[in-house]
C-alpha cells in the first residue's frame, strides 16, 4: 500500500514540477512588468510600478505592428476559411485513387518548416508579379497573408473534415427530394450544420496568423507585424514595456478561457434540461396511445 | 536545357498529374457504370463547383505546389541581376550546393565547416530535444489520459494551453530574463555567493536548448494524450492483474498502442525545432550555430536568394528524411500521423 | 393529385453486381403498394430509383406516364420518407414541414398556414416552434410524413419507416398510415421486410428476392396462392416437402418425398419428373390418419401450448427443420406425447405443389 502512496506522491510532485517549468517564465515576466528598473529585471525587486503599461500606448512601432498583425489576421481568416471548407468538401468527393496524394499535398504545408513557406512564397510571387505586371501585389502584407494562408488553410480544412464526418448525408438527400436545388442544399443544410466549425476555424486561423513568426519574417519585406517588432526589440534590448504586453496577453487569454468555460457549463445545463423534457414527453405520449386503444 | 524551358516544365507538371487522374477517373466510371454516381458538377451545382475548383486550384497550385517547385528550381540557378535572368548566363548549376558543402562555388578542396557544423548540430540537437520532450511529456500525457478524472482533466488542459497563448517571442524573452548574465538565476546565484562570476547560459546554448524544449512541450503532449486516451483502460488493468510491473506495462502495452501519437509528436517537434528561427535568434549566444538563422542570413544579409533557396531545400530534405525515418521506425502511415 | 408508377424492365447494376433484374410492374394510381422481401433483395434500390437517386442501367421508370430518365430527385413528383427520417435538426418542426415550400418560394404567411393545417392532420397541433430533438420517436415519424405531404407529391415513398419503433407504436402507426393514405388519396409505395405490415396495410404486394420480383398480388393471393417456393416460405409459415413429381393430372400432382407419396394442387403446370416442393401450412394439418397420399407420420419433438392454439413440432424430412402444425383450442383432440410417433393429415386441396427453388432464410 505504501509503495502506491509513494508513487502517487512522486506523480504529484512531477506534475507540479512540470507546471512550474511551464508557468515559471511567465510569472517571472509578470514580475518584471511591474518592477521599476529600466530593463526587465525580476530579482531584486526594486519597486512596484504600472508605468510600463502606459508606456506601451505611446510606442508607435509597436502600435503599427499590432495594426498590421490585425489586418493580416483578418485577411487570413477571410481566405483560409473558404479554402479550408472547399478542401474538406473536395476531400469527401475526390476520386478515390487520388485521395492519398491529395491528402499528402494539402497537409504538407503543416509539416513544412515555416521559413520554407515564407521563402518559397516570396521567390515565386516576386517573379510572378514581375511577369504579369502586377507589381503592386508584391507587398509585405500580401505576401505574409499568402504565406500564412498556405498552412493555415490546412488547419481549417482539418477542422471542417472532422465536423463533416458527423454529417448525416441523408439530410442532403431529404432536402433534394423535397425540391431543393444544389446550392439551396449547400446554404440551407450544410452551412448551418458547419456553423460551429466555421467559428472554430475562424478563431484558429486568426490566432495562428497573429502569433506567426517564421513565415511572416521572410514574407513581410519592409513592413512589420507585432511578432517581428517584438523579435527585433528583444534582440536589441528593451524596456519592460514588452513584459507589460505579455501580461496583458496572458490576462486577456485567461479571461477568454474563463468566459468560455462558463458559457460551456451553461450550455451543458440547457442541453441536459431539454433531454429530460423530451424523455418525459415520450413516456407521456405512450400513455396517451395506450389510453386511446 | 535552358532555364525558361525548365520553368515551363515545372509549371506544367502539376497540370499533367491532375489530367492523368481525371482521365483515369472518367474511364473507370464509364467501365463500371455505377448508376448512383453523379458527376462533380451535377452533384454540387454549377456555382458551388466553380467555387470549390477555384479555391482548391488556387490553394494547391498557386500556394503549395508551384512555389515549392519554383524555389527548388531557383536553388539550381546562379545569382544574377534581373537583366541577365533568362539570358545565356542563366543555366542550371550546382554552385549553390557546392557553396554549402565546400564554402566556395568552384573549389572543392576545403569544407564549409561553419555551415556544415551548424547543419549537423541543428539536426543532432533537434533529435535530442525531441527525445527530451518525449521523456518529459509522456508521464503528463499518460496521467491526463488514463488517471485524471474529467473535472481535473479540464483544468489541466486549460493550464496547459494558457502558456501557449503567449507569443513564442515573448516566451523566449522570458527565458532571457531568467538566463541572462544579469538575469534572475545569475543574480540569485551571485547574491547567494554560490558562484563568483555569472554563468554564461546563453553562450553555452543551455538557454537555447531549454527554450526550444519549452517552446514545443505542448506539441508533444497533445498527440500523446490523444493516442493514450483511446487505449482501453481494461487492457492496462488486465496487464496489471497478470502481475506485470509498471515499467513493463508502459513499454509493452501503452507505448506500442500509442505509436501513431508518439510518431506524430516526435515528427512535429523535430520539424519545429529544426526550423526554429525565433528562439535561436533570441536565446542563442554569439557562438551558437543554428541552421535556420544561417538560411535567413543568406537571404537578408548576403542577399543571395539562390543560395538561400539551396540551404532551404537542404533543410526541407532533412525534414522529409526524418519523417520517412520515423514512419519506417514506428511502422505507421502518414495518415495516422496528421491528426 | 396522384399518379401511377410503371417499372418497365428495370435492371440496376452496380459494377458487376446486379441489384435488380428486369423488374416490370404497374402500380395503380392511388393504391397502397408494398415491396416485401428480406434485406438485400433490392427493394431499397428500387425505391431510390423511383425517387431519382439512382438511374436504372436498363429499362425505364414512368410516373404518370412521363419517363423519368434524366430527371433528378428534386424535380420528380415524389417525396421520400427515409428510414432514419432525416429530419433537419437545426430547424423547428414547422420549418421542417414547410421546407419544401420554402425552396419553392412560397411566402412566409402561406407557409405558416400550411404548417398549421398539416400539424392538425398529424394530430400534433401547436408544436410548430419546437425543435425536432424535443419530440419523441412517434411524433418525429408524423413530422416526417407531414413534411413529405406538404409538397403535395403524386407518389409518396416510404423506406421501412416503422422499423425503428417499438412494438406498440408500430401497430398504432400501421393504422395511422393507412388512414392518412385513404384521407390524402395519393399513391403510397412502401417497402418492408415485415410481412405482417405488408399484409395489413397494402392493397397489393410485390414479393422480392435477390433482385427479382417473384410475385405481385393482394394479400390473399400471396398467402393462399403463392407461385414460387420463395413466396410460399416467406409469407407466413409453411412446411416444405421436397421431392420429384411422379404423377400429374387435372390440376393435381403427386410428389415422391421423404414421407412417401403426397398429393397437392398443381397450379403451375408441373410435369412428371420435375423437381418440386409440396407445401402444407401449419393450420392445414390436423391430428389423425387420412388417405395414404395425404398423411404424414413422424416423431413428436415438442408440444407447445400457447393459449389460443398449440404448436406441435415433428421431426422433419432432413432433421434440420421440424414440421410445424397448429391445433386450435377446442377441437377436443387429445395432444400426443412427446417422443411418440403420430400421424397427421391434410386436405390435398389446401396443399400446393410448386417448382423447386430457394426457400426464405435458407
Amino acid at each position: 500500500m505504501s509503495s502506491r502512496l509513494v508513487l502517487k506522491a512522486a506523480i504529484g510532485f512531477y506534475i507540479a514540477l512540470f507546471f512550474l517549468y511551464l508557468f515559471g517564465p511567465l510569472v517571472v515576466m509578470g514580475v518584471t512588468a511591474v518592477n521599476t528598473p529600466n530593463y526587465p529585471q525580476a530579482y531584486p525587486f526594486e519597486g512596484f510600478t504600472l508605468h510600463w503599461f502606459s508606456a506601451l500606448m505611446g510606442d508607435n512601432e509597436l502600435v503599427e505592428g499590432i495594426k498590421n498583425s490585425l489586418i493580416i489576421g483578418a485577411l487570413v481568416v477571410a481566405i483560409t476559411v473558404p479554402i479550408g471548407l472547399a478542401g474538406a468538401i473536395v476531400m469527401t468527393q475526390v476520386y478515390w485513387r487520388a485521395r492519398s496524394l491529395y491528402y499528402l499535398i494539402v497537409v504538407s504545408p503543416v509539416l513544412t518548416p515555416g521559413v520554407i513557406l515564407g521563402i518559397s512564397t516570396v521567390i515565386f510571387w516576386k517573379d510572378l508579379t514581375t511577369l504579369t505586371g502586377l507589381k503592386t501585389l508584391y507587398d509585405g502584407i500580401f505576401l505574409a497573408t499568402i504565406g500564412q494562408a498556405t498552412f493555415i488553410s490546412a488547419y481549417c480544412m482539418l477542422v471542417f473534415l472532422s465536423r463533416l464526418q458527423r454529417f448525416d448525408r441523408a439530410q442532403e438527400e431529404a432536402a433534394l427530394d423535397l425540391g431543393a436545388s444544389n446550392s439551396q442544399v449547400f446554404f440551407h443544410i450544410l452551412l448551418p450544420f458547419l456553423k460551429p466549425a466555421i467559428l472554430s476555424a475562424a478563431v484558429l486561423a486568426f490566432l495562428s496568423s497573429f502569433e506567426n513568426y517564421n513565415t511572416t519574417t521572410f514574407a513581410i519585406l519592409a513592413n512589420k507585424t507585432l511578432t517581428t517588432v517584438l523579435a527585433g526589440r528583444v534582440r536589441q534590448g528593451t524596456t519592460p514595456a514588452i513584459s507589460a504586453l505579455a501580461v496583458i496577453i496572458i490576462l486577456t487569454t485567461l479571461a477568454g478561457a474563463i468566459l468560455y468555460e462558463v458559457l460551456k457549463r451553461r450550455e451543458d445545463r440547457v442541453k441536459a434540461k431539454r433531454a429530460q423534457i423530451a424523455a418525459e414527453e415520450e413516456r407521456g405520449g405512450l400513455m396517451v396511445i395506450e389510453a386511446a386503444e | 536545357m535552358t532555364s525558361t524551358v525548365g520553368r515551363m516544365l515545372i509549371v506544367l507538371l502539376p497540370f499533367l498529374v491532375i489530367a492523368v487522374f481525371w482521365a483515369t477517373a472518367v474511364m473507370e466510371r464509364r467501365i463500371a457504370g455505377h448508376p448512383g454516381q453523379r458527376g462533380f458538377f451535377e452533384r454540387n451545382g454549377i456555382a458551388i463547383s466553380i467555387y470549390l475548383l477555384a479555391a482548391i486550384g488556387i490553394w494547391i497550385l498557386l500556394m503549395i505546389v508551384l512555389p515549392q517547385l519554383y524555389m527548388v528550381d531557383y536553388s539550381f540557378h546562379p545569382k544574377l541581376p534581373a537583366a541577365q535572368r533568362g539570358g545565356e548566363k542563366d543555366v542550371y548549376t550546382l554552385e549553390n550546393y557546392r557553396y554549402f558543402i565546400f564554402g566556395s562555388t568552384v573549389r572543392t578542396d576545403q569544407f564549409n565547416t561553419l555551415h556544415l557544423r551548424a547543419f549537423f548540430l541543428t539536426i543532432g540537437a533537434s533529435i535530442f530535444i525531441t527525445i527530451l520532450n518525449f521523456a518529459i511529456c509522456y508521464p503528463i500525457a499518460y496521467y491526463m489520459a488514463q488517471v485524471a478524472g474529467p473535472a481535473r482533466l479540464r483544468v489541466l488542459l486549460l493550464l496547459l494551453i494558457i502558456p501557449y497563448w503567449v507569443n513564442e517571442i515573448l516566451r523566449a524573452f522570458a527565458l532571457v530574463i531568467i538566463f541572462g548574465t544579469s538575469g534572475l538565476i545569475n543574480t540569485a546565484l551571485l547574491n547567494l555567493g554560490a558562484v563568483s562570476n555569472p554563468i554564461d547560459f546563453l553562450g553555452h546554448d543551455i538557454a537555447l536548448y531549454t527554450g526550444l524544449s519549452y517552446a514545443y512541450l505542448l506539441i508533444m503532449v497533445f498527440p500523446l494524450f490523444n493516442a493514450i486516451e483511446s487505449l482501453d483502460k481494461n487492457q492496462i488493468e488486465a496487464a496489471r492483474d497478470l502481475g506485470a510491473p509498471w515499467w513493463h506495462i508502459h513499454l509493452f502495452v501503452v507505448m506500442p498502442f500509442a505509436k501513431p501519437g508518439i510518431a506524430s509528436g516526435c515528427t512535429l517537434v523535430f520539424m519545429l525545432t529544426a526550423g526554429a528561427l525565433a528562439a535561436p535568434l533570441i536565446l542563442g549566444g554569439p557562438k551558437s550555430l543554428w541552421f535556420t538563422p544561417i538560411v535567413y542570413d543568406r537571404f537578408y544579409q548576403a542577399f543571395n536568394w539562390n543560395q538561400g533557396s539551396a540551404y532551404a531545400f537542404v533543410l526541407l530534405l532533412a525534414c522529409i528524411a526524418f519523417v520517412l525515418l520515423v514512419l519506417k521506425l514506428f511502422k505507421v502511415s502518414l495518415g495516422e500521423i496528421a491528426r | 393529385m396522384s399518379a401511377n408508377v410503371e417499372l418497365d424492365h428495370v435492371t440496376i447494376r452496380f459494377g458487376s453486381f446486379i441489384a435488380v433484374k428486369g423488374a416490370t410492374l404497374n402500380i395503380e394510381n392511388g393504391e397502397f403498394f408494398s415491396f416485401l422481401g428480406p434485406s438485400g433483395c433490392g427493394k431499397t434500390t428500387i425505391l431510390r430509383t423511383i425517387s431519382g437517386f439512382l438511374d436504372p442501367s436498363e429499362g425505364a421508370v414512368r410516373i404518370g406516364g412521363r419517363d423519368m430518365r434524366g430527371i433528378g430527385p428534386n424535380k420528380r413528383p415524389t417525396a421520400l420518407i427515409f428510414q432514419n427520417l432525416a429530419l433537419f435538426p437545426l430547424m423547428t418542426v414547422a420549418e421542417n414541414i414547410t421546407y419544401g415550400l420554402r425552396v419553392r418560394g412560397v411566402s412566409r404567411e402561406k407557409r405558416r398556414r400550411r404548417a398549421d393545417e398539416l400539424l392538425n392532420l398529424i394530430a400534433l397541433p401547436g408544436t410548430g416552434d419546437k425543435l425536432v430533438s424535443e419530440l419523441s420517436g412517434g411524433m418525429r415519424q408524423r413530422v416526417a410524413i407531414a413534411r413529405a405531404l406538404a409538397v403535395e407529391p403524386q407518389v409518396l415513398l416510404l423506406d421501412e419507416p416503422l422499423s425503428a419503433l417499438d412494438l406498440k407504436l408500430r401497430q398504432h402507426m400501421r393504422n395511422e398510415l393507412r388512414i392518412i393514405q385513404q384521407r390524402v388519396g395519393i399513391t403510397f409505395i412502401y417497402i418492408t421486410h415485415d410481412q405482417g405490415e405488408a399484409l395489413t396495410m397494402s392493397d397489393r404486394i410485390a414479393v422480392m428476392n435477390a433482385g427479382v420480383i417473384e410475385q405481385v398480388g393482394d394479400g390473399r393471393s400471396i398467402y393462399d396462392r403463392p407461385e414460387t417456393a420463395f413466396v410460399a416460405s416467406f409469407v407466413g409459415e409453411n412446411n416444405p416437402f421436397d421431392g420429384r413429381v411422379v404423377a400429374a393430372e387435372d390440376g393435381h400432382a403427386v410428389v415422391e418425398s421423404a414421407f412417401g407419396r403426397l398429393r397437392g394442387r398443381n397450379r403451375g403446370g408441373l410435369g412428371v419428373g420435375d423437381p418440386a416442393i409440396l407445401f402444407v401450412r401449419p393450420e392445414t394439418f390436423s391430428l389423425g390418419t387420412g388417405q395414404a397420399d395425404s398423411t404424414v407420420e413422424s416423431e413428436v419433438l415438442n408440444v407447445a401450448f400457447e393459449g389460443n392454439m398449440t404448436h406441435l413440432f415433428f421431426r422433419g424430412p432432413d432433421s434440420k427443420k421440424p414440421i410445424v402444425i397448429t391445433v386450435p383450442r377446442g377441437t377436443g383432440a387429445s395432444m400426443p406425447e412427446q417422443g411418440s410417433r403420430t400421424a397427421i393429415r391434410f386436405d390435398p386441396e389446401e396443399a400446393l405443389v410448386l417448382p423447386a427453388g430457394r426457400l426464405a432464410r435458407d
